[in-house]
């Protein structure tokens, strides 16, 4: 018999949590009700985090968006596309309608897959994931929650409360591999984020190593030839052969392993293709951004 | 544990609920409501499409606790005793059902793209019916039945 917990406020979902650190949180139930209709896993209490009021609300916090757990992928592709336009694309690429009028960004952090659509956005804008327990809050950068195959930085008492992200500074790009349109999980995929105000340029490596990534020696790469040849002033053509490497370190940084969706080298050899095309394309927007 | 929701306008009860039952279930076993149809279990095929508090769901992946309280509509809610809703009517005629077993789901998730465009394109009827697998058809038809009850709804 499992219990059946069914909070009605935040608190009482973290005094819940705290009294039950056993007990699976339920959000959409996208990835839960899988594993229990195939009997793959059989938790021994489930808390429905559905009744939350909190989590389904997103506002801004000291110039960061705070997104709650609970909000979905068709709440953030309608209401926050304008202002997270990598993560709306990513969100996009999520299974179907059905999927992502239910499923959601807390619950894709918490599977924690490296195959998670929303990790690599995330990444990309240095978003911070907020988790709360009855003894207090921390946020922790995307970049350090993860850190094995379905394991992430939050410990058994804790919930996701909300994700932090600043609304983009420039253009945003998510593409992602699979073997069709929809209903996919990706065989590889890669975000990038153009920082027009801090001249950044920052990316994330999805389904590619054992846990999201970011590939930093590319993004340093591409922001040194992107200084040297002042192009952050007077935005011009990128020269191909930078954009090649730029790909080339992009493919680099992953670490992708043979299984059932692909081999490893070919992941490598399609990251470096998502990648240029991604840069390709956000640069053709930020030159355009430059010209209005 | 018990379960108590409405569905199509009614509200209904179930005691004795298994707390990790899926709304699908509930449906099916509970209600005897057989219109939504099982499949997959894991969010893959539609064939369980229904309106939960007016969004497109799979009732597979809906624990039955959820629902507690909230509203469901299922194909057999769209219906007025025996006069089809035109999206149903425009299946039968276009040739769209060969088995059934897709049907309802489909019937559902057309329902909620005509809501919400009420003349799509061919690539947004492809895209809203994504998550309906009809092993069959081949689809064309499908497209064919949706764009005719497109055409008659707004006409
Ligand atoms: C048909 C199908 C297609 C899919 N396609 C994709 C895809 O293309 N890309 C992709 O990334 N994913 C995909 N998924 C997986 C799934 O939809 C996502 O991982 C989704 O984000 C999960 O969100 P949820 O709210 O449904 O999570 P749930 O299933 O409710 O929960 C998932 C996990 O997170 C935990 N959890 C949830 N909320 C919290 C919280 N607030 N605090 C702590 N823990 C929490 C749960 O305990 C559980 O371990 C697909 C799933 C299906 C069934
Ligand atoms: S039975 Fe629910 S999606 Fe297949
Ligand atoms: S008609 Fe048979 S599955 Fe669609």
């Amino acid at each position: 018999m499992i219990h059946f917990l069914q909070p009605a406020s935040w608190s009482e979902a973290l005094a819940m949590k705290a009294a039950h650190p056993e007990a699976m949180p339920i959000a959409g139930g996208t990835d839960v009700m899988v594993e229990i209709n195939l009997d793959l896993h059989r938790p021994a209490g489930i808390i429905d985090l559905t009744r939350v009021p909190e989590l389904t609300e997103w506002g801004t916090d000291d110039g960061l968006l705070r997104i709650g757990a609970g909000v979905t992928y068709s709440r953030i592709i309608n209401e926050l596309g304008d202002r997270l336009p990598g993560l709306a694309m990513a969100s996009r690429t999520v299974g179907s309608p059905q999927i992502r009028n239910r499923g959601t960004v807390g619950g894709n952090l918490g599977t924690a897959s490296p195959a998670g659509d929303a990790h690599p956005p995330l990444l990309a804008s240095d978003a911070l994931v907020e988790l709360a327990s009855n003894s207090g809050t921390r946020r922790v950068p995307a970049r350090e929650f993860f850190i094995a195959p379905k394991r992430s930085a939050r410990r058994d008492d804790e919930l996701i409360a909300a994700f932090l992200i600043e609304p983009a500074a420039g253009p945003q790009q998510f593409s992602k591999v699979g073997t069709r349109n929809a209903m996919v999980i990706a065989v590889c995929s890669f975000a990038l984020a153009i920082d027009a105000t801090r001249k950044r340029v920052a990316t994330g490596i999805g389904s590619a190593g054992p846990t999201p990534i970011r590939a930093t020696d590319a993004e340093s790469f591409i922001e040194g030839v992107l200084d040297e040849g002042r192009l952050w002033e007077r935005p011009a053509e990128v020269p191909t052969s930078a954009v090649t490497r730029f790909g080339e370190l992009v493919a680099a940084a992953a670490r992708p392993i043979d299984d059932v969706r692909g081999t490893a080298a070919y992941r490598r050899h399609a990251l470096a293709v998502l990648a240029r095309r991604c840069f390709t394309w956000a640069w053709v927007d930020y030159r355009r951004m430059g010209a209005a | 544990m018990k379960v108590s929701c409405s569905v199509n306008g009614q509200v209904l009860v179930a005691d004795d609920v298994w707390e990790g039952e899926s709304l699908l279930y509930v449906l099916r076993e509970r209600f005897g409501l057989y219109g939504s149809k099982n499949a997959c279990e894991q969010g893959e095929c539609g064939s369980c499409s229904v309106y939960l508090d007016g969004v497109l769901v799979c009732a597979c992946l809906v624990l039955g606790g959820q629902v507690n309280g909230r509203e469901i509509l299922t194909v057999e809610g769209l219906s007025h005793r025996t006069a089809l809703h035109p999206v149903q009517t425009a299946f039968v005629e276009a040739g769209a059902v060969q088995c059934g077993f897709c049907t309802p789901g489909l019937v559902v998730a057309a329902h909620d793209l005509l809501r919400r465009v009420p003349d799509p394109t061919e690539a947004q009827i492809r895209e809203a019916l994504a998550g309906n697998i009809c092993r069959c058809t081949g689809y064309a038809k499908i497209i064919d039945a949706v764009q005719l009850a497109a055409g008659r709804m707004s006409g």
